[in-house]
């Protein structure tokens, strides 16, 4: 009798536990992503909210290193049948995921499968055509898109005596101002730079509105032919020579590794993402000011508007249904205006729809955190011509690397400017038309 | 030399077949597939590959930079093996003619073996990084305008530098065991003779080293074109320009981060039969001289 007795409880427990668990098995969707830091942290935030308010679905985050590197591997992963179901994809690898074909499910297209209400109007302009097919179909779920900043150590400009209320717009205002904290000793460097392509080639020739390549930039076709051999882009790289040798610019390397320099208090003016305000807030121990991008200003139709950077989520195909749901459900829950106004406040990323921006306004967000809507007005400031509405490029990662492998040669003296630009165009569209054949086999 | 005698072979094979599927899984199997892709154009998302023989191997012969690389290759390994091996010497003698202390500087030179590559161009790039290292702190107070993420020779001396460290410490315990394994009778009858130390080290320590220099040749040359690669990543990512591209980075960048597969593989391809040929080099020639 004790024995029927144990057994019947021990049953029933290991029941009772079974199913316990098995109404908690949510369908797990993964996620890889490339943010670090305050962006990391934030993005977890926001994503355990998600998994706590539905149990159906867990989005389980992947930090698979840098962007080419998740690229890389989610690439890697589909061809070995193991492919996450998200991907963070920057926006160079646009041009590479578009032609991905069966490999992607468009954003448009799932959203529309699964129900959920996804209209490329309630994106900012500048974000839905840099995404979108040449039919006008989203491919990508737009997230964390930055553009430029122009960021000022306040205190360095007090030090050598300079107004921190009018703070330069253009080229040779930051120059002069980059001199004179330089003169004064207030800082060791005056200028410096991250993502020497995307600011000093590409951002540049969308803010002076000149093309980067025929094409629409790419848009119009893969046998685009780049143009940045131009008399402008040489005139702005032979500034940074020069500005370089007079010691009032400071090259500090690729991607965002010149930022320690200016976090450090060594350089006072740096040009940067605006996803940089996140670091800048947590490590820098000086008063900021925020302006947007220089210009020169004998250039007709400068500033234009500047063009995003940052990176978007893909979807790809080959997983079972009913992922599908759950990443909808997840894409409309980060499109939300609240959630997306605060995701942007947090990161200095923009905010992607206009109902977060009209929320985050609304909050008084901008008016307590001045410099930050900057960011979101230098990509709204003119309507996007077909020079500022962004680029596309298979290959780009490669290219860009191109792009500011010359630079450096140019700034330490190994070639002319003449010599390094032409190089840099030349071998890009090498690049472009090794893309262009791939694709027509 | 005694030679164990197994009954039958699978008892052997039993020993043998951890490291062997380890070799085959790690290393052939990877190879042979580099080896076929090599041979191929693939589409990048696994879709099909179409046959191009020799296409991939000519566009990089063609390729002006990659002929570049071949050069900065060979000037880096070169550079750091030297250098590890001098220094390693050096060391190595140093630490034989000390009495007491021997095994505590055996200890804290050998540490730097431990390391991991990458972690090793990690801790270099942080002292010398130009804006946040201490050590750049030291040369910019002395007026020397050191940028290694600008000129071109600081990016080469920092990752040398770094690269070589780690295998100094290696040729260092080496070295010192080859030492110490050298009779102290003979040493002492070369003095008594009237040799100076110099004639001493040519004549009769360098001839009974030479099977470990020898082994350490090709070890540092293999190390400097191969294992580098991490301190270059971490370091200077093969830049400014293409100053600091070794071939072995070249072929990371190519296909991890541009993901051209192909040109990767058969970049791969090429430094495999380069260092064979060297290899080989080095044991027809070189170990001829060698004093066993």
């Amino acid at each position: 009798m004790k024995i029927a007795k144990w057994l019947t409880v021990s049953l029933t427990l290991a029941i009772a536990g079974l199913s316990g668990s098995m109404a908690f098995a949510a369908t797990e969707i993964q996620f890889w992503h490339s943010m670090t830091g305050p962006l990391s942290e934030k993005l977890t935030e926001i994503t355990e909210e998600f998994n706590a308010k539905q149990h159906d679905y867990k989005i389980i985050l992947v930090n698979k290193g840098n962007y080419a590197e998740a690229m890389t591997a989610a690439i890697a992963a589909f061809r070995a049948k193991g492919q996450p179901d998200i991907l963070q994809v920057h926006e160079v690898g646009t041009g590479t995921f578009m032609a991905a074909g069966q490999a992607i499910y468009p954003v448009d297209k799932l959203m529309k499968d699964e129900g959920k209400a996804f209209n490329a109007s309630d994106f900012l302009p500048a974000v839905t055509g840099y995404y979108s097919s040449t039919d006008g179909k989203m491919l990508a779920f737009p997230f964390n898109s930055s553009t430029l900043d122009t960021f000022y150590n306040l205190d360095a400009f007090k030090k050598a005596g300079l107004s921190t209320e009018n703070l330069p717009k253009t080229w040779d205002e930051v120059a002069d101002a980059a001199r004179k904290i330089v003169q004064t000793g207030a800082a060791k460097c005056g200028l410096t730079t991250t993502w020497p392509s995307w600011v000093h080639v590409e951002n540049f020739s969308a803010w002076h509105n000149i093309p980067i390549s025929t094409k629409e930039n790419g848009f119009g076709g893969l046998d685009a032919v780049f143009e940045i051999d131009n008399p402008l882009v040489k005139r702005h790289w032979s500034n940074l020579v020069k500005w370089q040798k007079e010691g009032i610019f400071t090259y500090g390397g690729r991607a965002s590794t010149a930022m320690n320099s200016f976090l450090s208090g060594q350089c006072a003016i740096m040009v940067s993402s605006s996803s940089s305000i996140a670091d800048i807030k947590s490590s820098g121990h000086f008063s900021l000011g925020v302006g947007m991008m220089p210009y020169y200003a004998d250039v007709k139709g400068a500033p234009q508007n500047s063009i995003i950077g940052g990176a978007a989520l893909w979807v790809l195909s080959g997983k079972p249904k009913v992922h599908y749901k759950g990443i909808a459900e997840y894409f409309e829950f980060l499109s939300s205006p609240k959630i997306q106004a605060e995701w942007s406040e947090a990161t200095g990323y923009l905010p992607i729809t206009t109902a977060a921006y009209e929320l985050s306004k609304s909050e008084g967000f901008f008016t307590k955190n001045p410099g930050s809507e900057i960011a979101i007005q230098s990509v709204n400031l003119h309507t996007p011509t077909v020079n500022s509405k962004g680029l596309r490029f298979g290959n780009f990662s490669q290219i860009r690397t191109m792009f500011e492998e010359e630079l450096e040669y140019a700034l330490n003296g190994t070639k002319t400017v003449d010599q390094a630009l032409s190089d840099a165009q030349r071998r890009g569209n090498t690049e472009l038309r090794k893309f262009e054949a791939q694709q027509s086999k | 030399m005694k030679r164990s005698i197994f009954r039958g072979w699978l008892f052997p094979l039993a020993f043998l077949a951890p490291q062997l599927l380890i070799s085959l899984a790690f290393f052939f199997w990877p190879a042979g597939h580099a080896i076929q892709e090599s041979f191929f154009q693939s589409d990048v998302w696994g879709g099909g590959r179409i046959f191009v023989g020799l296409a991939n191997f000519t566009t990089l012969f063609h390729d002006p930079l990659y002929l570049k690389s071949f050069v900065t290759t060979w000037i880096f390994s070169f550079a750091t093996a030297f250098i590890s091996l001098f220094f390693g010497f050096f060391l190595a003698t140093a630490v034989d003619r000390v009495h007491r202390g021997q095994a505590t500087y055996t200890t804290l030179l050998l540490w730097p073996y431990a390391i991991a590559p990458a972690v090793a161009g990690v801790l270099w790039m942080f002292l010398f990084n130009p804006s946040i290292g201490i050590v750049s702190g030291w040369l910019h107070f002395f007026g020397i305008d050191w940028n290694p993420l600008l000129h071109a020779s600081d990016a080469l001396v920092l990752t040398v530098i770094a690269a070589s460290w780690k295998q100094i410490a290696y040729n260092f315990i080496f070295f010192l065991a080859g030492l110490q394994s050298i009779p102290k009778s003979i040493i002492e009858a070369a003095s008594i003779d009237g040799a100076s130390p110099f004639r001493r080290l040519y004549t009769i320590i360098l001839p009974l080293l030479s099977p470990t220099l020898f082994f350490l040749m090709v070890m540092n040359v293999v190390y400097a074109f191969f294992d580098t690669f991490g301190v270059i990543d971490a370091a200077t990512q093969g830049g400014p320009g293409q100053a600091t591209m070794t071939l072995v980075y070249k072929s990371y960048a190519d296909g991890i981060l541009h993901n051209d597969f192909n040109s990767s593989a058969a970049q791969s391809v090429i430094l495999t039969v380069m260092v064979i040929i060297l290899t080989v080099i080095q044991f027809r020639f070189i170990e001829r001289r060698v004093h066993y």
